[in-house]
């Protein structure tokens, strides 16, 4: 039967709230009593304190209390502290004030008189792999898997051996490879041996990650900027040192995180500590400039990747390097899902990965929209063209040859996904871009202005299972449905809730979506991150509506007679088959549901939820039918994402600008839930991947050790004259067959392959000059137009 | 590290020029002046400059409207930039100017940020900026100097010390109008030509303008000499909204009855701590036609003498191609 709201656009209840202001983030919250605090935070990038002198601050009226690293618990390393005596980076917080206003806390701070001992510092991973180069810790410069921190150093004959601008490739952390790699080489027609650099970026939310806390009644309550409800819970909790069911968390609204705000974070901790510290509530604000230091970024790579390509383009074989810029902390695991990004999207024969995480006294880095696997869409891509070239193949071609489908394996242990539609993204795409007419316009010029055209794939793991969901069905009528995956600005958290209403065949006016408070009944449910919420989610309210329509009848057949294998739902009763007139109407249910109790108001419960959901279940029981499930559905595959992006710029020779004349992104994200959030991810993916690619700049004076990029002017993510004014946004809907809606992610994908073929067609418009770096400046297309040498070289992590 | 949160200050609101004058007087370099705000504001949220008084010029009217006068055009140094790239007049007579405006940072800036602002800011050296205590700041070390420092958006000439660079897109534009700045104080009046408004780092290398204390650039004047030329005026930046300049130019051109390049002044901005006029250049198209040739001509001599950093050597074809586009498009 067909759909009546799902694939169907519809309002989101917080756009509302969005669009006229009244949406409240956690800078708009106010309690009696209140507190500010302001932090104290590192100007140099690795450094020891000695000494810390607060008397002149303490002794200012207004000023309540300082709160230092000695009064909170150690944490192991590389974890993160939320204080520290041993800042490792430029703008990590060493102490914080509390005071009657913000004024008076930072006029206290700049009292304080730290005496720090600066210590040996790197920003370069591949300096620090050098003989007798700098560690961005005193206990070593490496993660190593299993091992934990540790000090590698590479030899000189490494470094000789690779010869100038070539990534010299020593003894790497972590190594995995299928099939028969010399032999895929020997076979190649065409083979490429490519060194390459990913600078990092930020994540430039434009909330920064502010939060308020306080204590009452032997709860700690948050309000705090996250991606993520439910699973945020027990990662601050920790940090705070209590229970989780002691914690209640408020984040209705999230002013953006992209990876950055998707699991619990030290700082978001801090005012719940200074609160329990001063009795009173307290309030933290973060600075643009905090943000960019606290806020985590994207990890930079350091790269080798040798293809093997057979005349037809297909790839043979394929062996990659990373070194990956890890920052002073645990970092994210970019490295691996790089590689396996590489197994999966040009499905080469015989592959071998190396890799290491390398520790840098930059900001920490974590998660940041397809972490890794955007790094090497924009690293890869490109030198498909060029075998391309080599090879007389079309760009289209030689991706369509390598494109995964259902039965392509992924990663170091090469199992299977549950559906791949690559192929037929390219196709759809390059039909409706006109690829072939536009392709037949690259390198034309007018005066100083070329065209250049490119196409670029990327990939996201998109799903999980295993969590689960819950809905209410009340006496007035009213359907809740309660979601825990938070709100990152996407909207998916109202779409996937539509499965629950459509499942339920409930009027979606009737529908109530209970989130944002933990407070308010909250299933456990994984984090708005790694573009799963659309698979995951949709899964977990299909079993929750599921679990509800069983117990809808079964009360029918309980009080009409009959079992419940007769009674069906519809227009918001259950009614016996063939007798539509003996029926309840879900209010009707929902009471009988209370006087009944047991299973059918939450007294009782299924013994494989999570500990959360049977907490939000009981706190709930008695208010009306409630139907709680663990998504117990199948998932034998990785679930894919997939995504092409099509693009044709002008390029200007004399000034190494250009200009996106026209984009198209086609989505691989099974079945559309909503197409209106789709495009809307399609279009601003792309944004976010133009700056990757061509504008963004995270910059480190490698002398000093700071940071030339702490404002949005000098990061400088892309801005609306940037990019194209209309963006094409497709899908091509194709249901995926381990979800109950066909439902797939999609996030994720859709910067990747935008950032991949604006780089292409960069290239395309420079005649095949390929710069093997993000991001490309318009210095360097300038310089490579003019046939000037790059003023940076090769490996070097930052460019200016 | 920043930390958005302004020190305590006194703010005061003169809506006439004299009562300014009488507080920049009293306060002198403990004063600081306010106009859009844009730049001081961003000082101020750092703590880096941590004036104790504030004099906002907001509230005197008659620094603000444009005006035709008998001998060109008067521009009050509080006008919007908004108002100066919409201004009919100021955009058929004099549309390098306009133009100009047109390309500062982005229109919530432009709503508010004057034209005084933008020609008076500071250098946006990162280093500098970030607080650190260079030459500029008073200091006796150049952080952007070094052989590894990220100094992609310095300078090309000069900087014998400091090598930061003129972020004013409007500046360029003025020079190459050969403007005037009036500038008054409770002494009386000066006039400068734009040429010498801005300070070389030799002579002065802790202020960009030649703007003492108790100063205000209260109008520019444009002479009709050089409205109505052909103008050409191109910016580029890494952005193409909210972003300073790699390199400008502003070139305007008068051309004789034979369609000979009678006069023409080009002016690059951001390759040095000043509007960069070149004066050789200028001499060097004069009396040719102004076509491909003499662009390419203009072009090979327009860097003369470029000393390009660690990582800013692509100013030089940048510069040379925009002096280029400019002789072939003006």
């Amino acid at each position: 039967m067909a759909n009546v709201l799902l694939g169907k656009n519809f309002t989101p209840p917080d756009v509302y709230g969005k669009v006229t202001g009244k949406a409240k983030y956690a800078e708009d919250f106010r309690a009696e009593g209140m507190l500010f605090c302001r932090l104290l935070t590192s100007p140099m990038p690795h450094g020891r304190v000695r000494t810390i002198d607060a008397s002149a601050a303490l002794a200012m009226e207004g000023v309540v209390a300082i709160l230092t690293a000695d009064e909170l618990p150690e944490v192991p390393a590389p974890r993160a502290p939320i204080l520290t005596n041993e800042p490792h980076y430029v703008g990590e917080p060493i102490l914080a004030v509390a005071a009657v206003d913000e004024t008076t806390a930072e006029e206290a701070i700049a009292k304080i008189k730290v005496d720090l001992e600066p210590l040996p510092f790197s920003v370069d991973p591949l300096e620090s792999l050098r003989p007798g180069g700098s560690n961005a810790r005193t206990t070593g410069n490496a993660l190593v898997p299993q091992e934990g921190l540790k000090e590698i150093k590479w030899t000189a004959e490494d470094f000789a051996a690779a010869g100038e601008g070539k990534l010299p490739m020593g003894e790497p952390a972590s190594t995995w490879s299928y099939g028969d790699l010399d032999g895929g080489f020997a076979n190649a027609a065409v083979v490429l041996d490519e060194t390459f650099v990913t600078a990092g970026n930020s994540h430039h939310s434009m909330e920064p990650r502010t939060a308020m806390a306080y204590w009452d009644n032997g709860k700690c309550y948050v309000h705090g900027s996250n991606q993520s409800q439910s699973f945020i819970v027990p990662g601050l909790a920790n940090l705070i040192g209590i229970e989780p069911a002691q914690l209640v968390f408020i984040g209705e609204n999230c002013g953006g995180g992209f990876g950055s705000k998707g699991a619990a974070y030290p700082i978001q901790a801090l005012p719940a500590l200074m609160s329990k510290k001063t009795k009173r509530p307290v309030m933290m604000r973060i600075s643009r400039a905090e943000e960019y230091a606290v806020g985590v970024a994207r990890s930079g790579f350091q790269g080798r990747i040798k293809l093997g390509f057979r005349e037809d383009g297909r790839l043979l074989a394929c062996d990659l390097y990373i070194v990956q810029e890890n920052g002073p902390y645990t970092g994210f695991g970019d490295w691996n899902s790089a590689a396996s990004a590489v197994s999966l999207v040009y499905t080469p024969e015989a592959m071998r990965f190396r890799g290491i995480p390398v520790l840098g006294n930059t900001p920490p880095k974590g998660a940041q929209r397809g972490p890794g696997q955007n790094q090497i869409a924009t690293a890869v891509e490109p030198l498909l063209d060029k075998a391309a070239r080599q090879l007389g193949l079309d760009q289209v071609a030689i991706r369509r040859i390598n494109a995964p489908d259902h039965d392509s394996k992924y990663g170091r242990d090469q199992g299977p996904v549950t559906s791949a539609y690559m192929r037929e993204a390219l196709d759809q795409g390059a039909a409706s871009f006109k690829w072939d007419e536009k392709q037949a316009t690259s390198g034309q010029r007018q005066g100083s202005k070329v065209i250049g055209v490119g196409v670029g794939q990327a990939f996201h793991s998109a799903g999980a299972n295993g969590f689960d969901g819950l809905v209410r069905l009340t006496p007035d009528g009213k359907l809740h449905i309660h979601t825990g995956v938070g709100n990152l600005g996407t909207y998916s958290y109202a779409s996937t809730s539509r499965v629950a209403a459509e499942v339920l065949k409930a009027d979606w006016d009737n529908c109530v979506i209970e989130r944002g408070d933990s407070s308010r009944g909250l299933p456990w449910n994984l984090g708005q991150f790694g573009s799963n919420t659309s698979f995951t989610m949709t899964r977990t309210n299909y079993a929750a509506a599921m679990d509800a329509v069983a117990k809808l009848k079964a009360i029918a057949a309980n009080d009409l007679g009959g079992s419940p294998d007769n009674y069906e739902i519809g227009n918001e009763t259950v009614y016996r088959r063939g007798n539509p007139s003996r029926r309840l109407t879900y209010a009707r249910a929902a009471q009988r549901a209370i006087e009944l109790g047991g299973a059918y108001s939450g007294q009782e419960m299924a013994e494989d939820l999570n500990p959360m959901t049977k907490a939000s279940v009981r706190g709930l029981a008695g208010t009306g039918l409630i139907g709680a499930a663990k998504d117990g559905l199948e998932r034998t595959g990785m679930v894919p994402a997939l995504a092409a992006g099509f693009v044709r710029i002008e390029l200007d020779l004399e000034t190494g600008k250009f200009e996106i004349l026209e984009y198209l992104g086609v989505a691989d994200c099974g079945t559309v839930m909503h197409p209106q959030g789709l495009e809307a991810q399609v279009r601003s993916g792309a944004v976010m991947g133009f700056g990757e690619a061509a504008l963004e700049r995270q910059v480190f004076d490698p002398e000093f050790g700071l940071p030339g990029a702490v404002g949005f002017y000098q990061a400088k993510p892309p801005s609306y004259l940037d990019v194209a004014v209309g963006m094409g946004a497709e899908a091509v809907d194709q249901a995926d067959p381990q979800n109950p809606v066909g439902a797939k992610g999609i996030g994720e994908p859709l910067m990747g392959c935008a950032a991949a073929a604006l780089l292409c067609a960069i290239s395309d418009a420079l005649g095949g000059h390929y710069f093997n770096r993000v991001p490309v400046l318009p210095d360097m297309i300038l310089n490579a137009a003019s046939g000037r040498p790059q003023s940076h070289k090769p490996l070097d992590m930052h460019t200016d | 590290m920043a930390n958005d949160m302004m020190s305590h200050f006194e703010l005061f609101q003169p809506t006439d020029l004299e009562t300014a004058f009488e507080l920049l007087d009293r306060w002198g370099d403990r004063g600081w002046k306010l106009a859009g705000g844009h730049d001081s504001l961003g000082w101020f949220k750092e703590r880096i400059k941590q004036p104790q008084a504030l004099i906002d010029l907001e509230g005197i009217a008659e620094l603000r409207g444009i005006r035709e006068t008998a001998d060109g055009i008067e521009i009050g140094s509080l006008t919007t930039l908004t108002d100066i790239e919409r201004d009919p007049m100021l955009r058929q007579r004099c549309g390098l100017l306009a133009d100009a405006a047109r390309r500062v940072a982005s229109p919530q800036i432009r709503n508010t940020g004057t034209l005084g602002g933008n020609l008076c800011q500071d250098t946006r050296c990162w280093y500098y900026r970030y607080g650190l205590n260079c030459y500029r700041a008073g200091g006796n070390v150049c952080y952007a100097d070094t052989p590894v420092a990220m100094n992609r958006e310095h300078s090309l000439f000069e900087g014998s010390r400091c090598v930061a660079v003129s972020p004013s897109d409007t500046a360029t534009a003025l020079v190459a109008l050969d403007a005037s700045m009036v500038i008054r104080n409770s002494g009386g009046e000066r006039v400068v030509p734009a040429g010498e408004f801005f300070m070389p780092e030799a002579v002065d290398i802790t202020r960009m303008t030649v703007l003492e204390p108790g100063d205000i650039l209260t109008a520019i004047r444009i002479p009709a000499s050089w409205t109505d030329a052909a103008f050409y005026f191109e910016k580029v930046a890494d952005r193409n909204a909210w972003d300073f300049a790699l390199v400008s130019v502003a070139t305007a051109m008068r051309l004789d009855a034979s369609g000979m390049i009678e006069d023409a002044r080009i002016v690059c901005g951001a390759v040095q701590c000043t509007p960069r006029r070149l004066v050789d250049v200028e001499n060097l198209v004069k009396g040719r036609a102004p076509n491909e040739e003499t662009a390419e001509l203009a072009a090979a001599a327009a860097a003369d003498g470029a000393r390009p950093l660690n990582s800013n050597h692509y100013k030089i074809p940048l510069m040379q191609n925009l002096v280029k586009r400019s002789l072939r498009s003006s």
